[in-house]
C-alpha cells in the first residue's frame, strides 16, 4: 500500500521568513517524483513535512490519506533519508542496520545484502567512514526501509558516478518489486530524469511546475538560424544568443507544426532542451512569474 | 542510449515498430514485458506502459490478460504504410531542403540513387 501526499495551503516559516507559502500539491501513491529546486527553494523544508520532522506553521499536510502529524502507524511507513544520513557517528554500521528495524518494514537482510553489495564494513564505525561511502549507508537503510513513502534529499553527494548509477538501479529495481511512492531530490537532473514519471520544481517556496516528466520533455525548444528569420517566428524567449549574424533562441512552450515548418523553410535548426536546462531557464531569478 | 529530443515512450515504440518491421518480433510473438524494459533500459516503467499502451491502440500489439503482450497478426502491414510514410517525411523532406540550401541540383540526386539502387542489385 504506498502512501499518497496531500499538501493543502501549507505555509512553514521559520521565524518572520516563510521557507514555504501557501503550497498545494498532491502526490498519487506508487510513482517516482523528482523534486527539483534551487538552493533554499524550499525542497527540503517540504520533504521535512512530508516526513514530520516539522510542523507546518499552517495548513494541512497528509501522508496515505491522514495528517502526518504525531501520527506513529504512518509516520514509521515514510522514509526520509537526508544527506549525511542523520547516524550516530559512534556507532558502527552494524548497529545503524539494527538501529533501522524500530520501523515495522526494514528489511534486514536486504539491508546486509546492500551494505554487502556497495561494500560497506559493518565492523566500521560511522565517523570513520568517507563521505560517499556514508551516502551509501544512508542510501541502504532508505532502499530496506522498505516505506510506502520513501524520499531521498541529496543522497548521491560524495557518491562516485558508478555507485550513483547502481544506486539509481537498486532503487529501480526495488521500486519495481514492491510498488510504493518514492521523491527523489536532486541537483543532477539529467541523471535521474529517466527515472522519473513526474516533476515537480519548487522556486522561493512555492509550487512552480507540477507535470509529468514528458510534459517538460515536450516543454521546450532551441531554434537556431539567420536572426531575421528567427526573430520573424515572434516566440517568446526565455533566453537568447547571438553570434554574428546567428541567433539562438530557447523557448519554454512546444512548438506547433506550423512553427516547425516555417522555421524549417527559413533553415532554422530546431533542437531539444535538456529538463536541465529547462530547469535553470525556469527558476532564473531574473525572469518574472512562470 | 535514447536522444532528447523525442520522448522516451515514443522512442521505445518505434524501435518496437522497427524490430517487427525487420522481422525480429514474429508476428504472435511475445513482446518482453513493462519491467523488463524499464529494467533494460534503466527508465520509469510508466515509460514503458506508455509505449505498449500506443502500440495497443495502434493495432500494433494485443494484450492477453495475466499472459504478456503479443505482436498482432497483421502488425506488419499495418507499420509498412506509416513507415513509407514516414520516410518521406523524416528522411526525403530534409534531404530535398538541405539540397537545396547547398545548391545540389535533384537530378544530381537522383543519378547518384540510381547508381546505388545498381549497386545493390
Amino acid at each position: 500500500m504506498s502512501f499518497t501526499v496531500n499538501l493543502r495551503n501549507v505555509t512553514l516559516k521559520y521565524g518572520a521568513e516563510a521557507a514555504l507559502a501557501d503550497v498545494d500539491l498532491d502526490l498519487e501513491a506508487g510513482k517516482i517524483y523528482g523534486l527539483l529546486g534551487r538552493n533554499g527553494a524550499g525542497k527540503t523544508s517540504l520533504l521535512s513535512l512530508l516526513a514530520a520532522f516539522r510542523r507546518p506553521t499552517s495548513g494541512e499536510v497528509r501522508v496515505g490519506g491522514e495528517p502526518v502529524w504525531e501520527n506513529a502507524p504512518i509516520v514509521s511507513r515514510v522514509a526520509l533519508i537526508r544527506e549525511g544520513g542523520d547516524f550516530d557517528d559512534s556507532e558502527t554500521v552494524k548497529a545503524v542496520i539494527e538501529t533501522g528495524q524500530i520501523r515495522p518494514s526494514f528489511d534486514t537482510d536486504y539491508a546486509y545484502k546492500l551494505a554487502d553489495k556497495f561494500e560497506v564494513p559493518l565492523k566500521k564505525r560511522v565517523s570513520a567512514l568517507s563521505r560517499g561511502k556514508r551516502s551509501v549507508l544512508a542510501a541502504v537503510c532508505g532502499l530496506a526501509a522498505r516505506a510506502e513513502l520513501t524520499m531521498f534529499d541529496e543522497v548521491h553527494l560524495g557518491m562516485d558516478a558508478p555507485t550513483r548509477d547502481a544506486f539509481y538501479k537498486e532503487l529501480l529495481a526495488e521500486y519495481m518489486e514492491r510498488p510504493h511512492t518514492v521523491v527523489l531530490s536532486t541537483h543532477l537532473i539529467d541523471e535521474v530524469a529517466n527515472y522519473l514519471e513526474e516533476v515537480i520544481i519548487v522556486d522561493r517556496g512555492r509550487i512552480l511546475r507540477h507535470a509529468d516528466i514528458e510534459a517538460f520533455q515536450g516543454m521546450g525548444a532551441t531554434l537556431t538560424g539567420p536572426a531575421d528569420a528567427v526573430d520573424a517566428l515572434g516566440l517568446a524567449a526565455l533566453a537568447e544568443q547571438r553570434l554574428g549574424g546567428t541567433k539562438s533562441i530557447t523557448v519554454a512552450d512546444a512548438l506547433d507544426k506550423s512553427v516547425r515548418e516555417r522555421a524549417a523553410a527559413a533553415g532554422i535548426e530546431i533542437g531539444p532542451v535538456g529538463l536541465q536546462d529547462l530547469f535553470i531557464h525556469l527558476t532564473d531569478p531574473n525572469r518574472n512569474g512562470a | 542510449m535514447f536522444d532528447d529530443g523525442t520522448p522516451i515512450y515514443r522512442q521505445i515504440a518505434d524501435q518496437i515498430k522497427a524490430e517487427i518491421m525487420n522481422g525480429s518480433l514474429e508476428p504472435g510473438g511475445k513482446v518482453m514485458s513493462t519491467n523488463q524494459y524499464a529494467a533494460f533500459y534503466q527508465i520509469n516503467p510508466a515509460t514503458a506502459q506508455k509505449a505498449f499502451r500506443e502500440l495497443v491502440d495502434e493495432g500494433v500489439l494485443y494484450k492477453q490478460r495475466g499472459v504478456g503482450m503479443f505482436v498482432a497478426d497483421d502488425a506488419r502491414d499495418r507499420l509498412a504504410a506509416d513507415f513509407r510514410d514516414r520516410f518521406f517525411e523524416r528522411v526525403l523532406a530534409p534531404l530535398v531542403r538541405e539540397a537545396r540550401q547547398a545548391g545540389i541540383p535533384l537530378t544530381d540526386i537522383i543519378d547518384y540513387l540510381k547508381a546505388q539502387e545498381g549497386a545493390l542489385q
